[in-house]
């Protein structure tokens, strides 16, 4: 009960992280869950946002399996209620209210704003997570290679994904 | 875009919460490589739930508030279609599908996990994984930002985050501010004295 209890209150506060993105919350989720908690270790937490890119849905599921090791099934259960829920409300509420805010000026000063700070908090998730998987010239490479691909051409993100996958089972 | 979206008088288009649950359900179990473009391919391309003009708004409020696009609208698209049940269906649904999916790779990985050709093929997929992220996020900086003082805002966030170990709010709420004041609404010029 007690771990339920602490799974819901990382998610829920790693939940109003993900400004941007699920990737914003990486450094985070990092710090709580790998170094607080050890519910996994760093390399494991990798592998799960990595498996996360190749199922269908909403990019973050990766809390499901972290949820489960920690708490059991129902562990796995309260990460997506507190990891979706509190910005489930925010967003229902903000949603109802939209049309009154568009006159208030600052509402696109917050949106300007918090624009470049979501792009940092992004890049640093992903420095934090390439300093665990970045090893050598291959995973350097690979990254390289789905960046430039996806930058340049239409394609499905999780079929090079797993193009990453299949190029680390040949190589590594 | 084709024919308008058929919305009765007074009141936007009603759709039963079976019928919302199934098909962000559809979605949840389709929508490999991110659900956004495969959300605007169902309800707006084919089910006409909405048109292309309302699903650009509710992205654009999904983006500029935390949590991820996919369940954010969700929320917004369910409220719309069939209120605060339609909101409770649609995220449950669309999360539903992939959440499985990880239960059991989860279970599968926690058996499997240390066998040398698993290890090579995360390897891989992690590596990719960044080249992906770091693809949106380039999309992301094309379309959100504004001005040169930008990157400077997200200089001082990588580096508070990365190199002065910062926690994620600190310089969420820190920078944050810095760069909203930096945004703050200036008064409409005056119109300009013209000669």
């Amino acid at each position: 009960m007690d771990q339920i209890l602490a799974v819901i209150r990382v998610f829920s506060y790693l939940s109003l992280l993900t400004v941007g993105g699920g990737m914003a919350a990486f450094p985070e989720m990092k710090a709580e869950v790998v170094g607080i908690h050890h519910w996994v270790d760093f390399s494991q937490l990798i592998h799960f946002y990595s498996l996360g890119q190749m199922v269908p849905g909403p990019n973050m599921m990766m809390i499901v399996p972290i949820g489960d090791w920690a708490a059991g099934p129902l562990g796995a259960v309260a990460a997506v209620a507190a990891f979706f829920g509190p910005t489930a409300v925010l967003t229902y509420v903000v949603g109802r209210l939209w049309k009154r805010l568009e006159a208030w000026p600052w509402r696109a000063s917050i949106q300007k704003g918090l624009a470049p700070v979501s792009v940092g908090l992004l890049l640093a998730g992903c420095f934090t997570m390439a300093k665990g998987t970045i090893s050598g010239v291959e995973t350097a490479s690979i990254s390289a290679g789905v960046l430039l691909i996806l930058l340049q051409y239409k394609i499905n993100p999780a079929l090079l994904v797993i193009g990453g996958g299949i190029v680390g089972l040949l190589s590594f | 875009m084709s024919e308008p979206v058929p919305v009765p008088p007074g009141g936007p288009l009603r759709v039963s919460l079976a019928q919302v649950f199934l098909q962000f359900f559809i979605i949840g179990i389709t929508s490999f490589g991110g659900p956004v473009p495969y959300l605007r391919g169902r309800l707006v391309a084919k089910l006409k739930w909405l048109d292309d003009k309302e699903f650009v708004e509710l992205l654009s409020i999904s983006q500029s508030l935390p949590g991820l696009n996919a369940t954010n609208l969700a929320v917004l698209v369910g409220e719309r279609l069939c209120g605060p049940a339609g909101a409770v269906a649609a995220i449950i649904a669309i999360c539903l599908p992939g959440g499985l999916y990880m239960f059991g790779a989860g279970i599968f990985y926690r058996i499997h996990g240390d066998h040398a050709w698993v290890t090579s093929a995360l390897k891989g997929i992690a590596a990719a994984s960044i080249g992906l992220v770091l693809s949106t996020v380039v999309q992301l900086a094309k379309r959100s930002l504004s001005g040169h003082a930008d990157f400077i805002f997200i200089a001082l966030t990588v580096l508070a985050v990365n190199r002065f170990h910062f926690s994620v709010p600190e310089a969420l709420i820190g920078v944050g501010l810095a760069a909203i004041i930096w945004h703050r609404p200036r008064r409409a010029p005056q119109a300009a004295p013209t000669e």
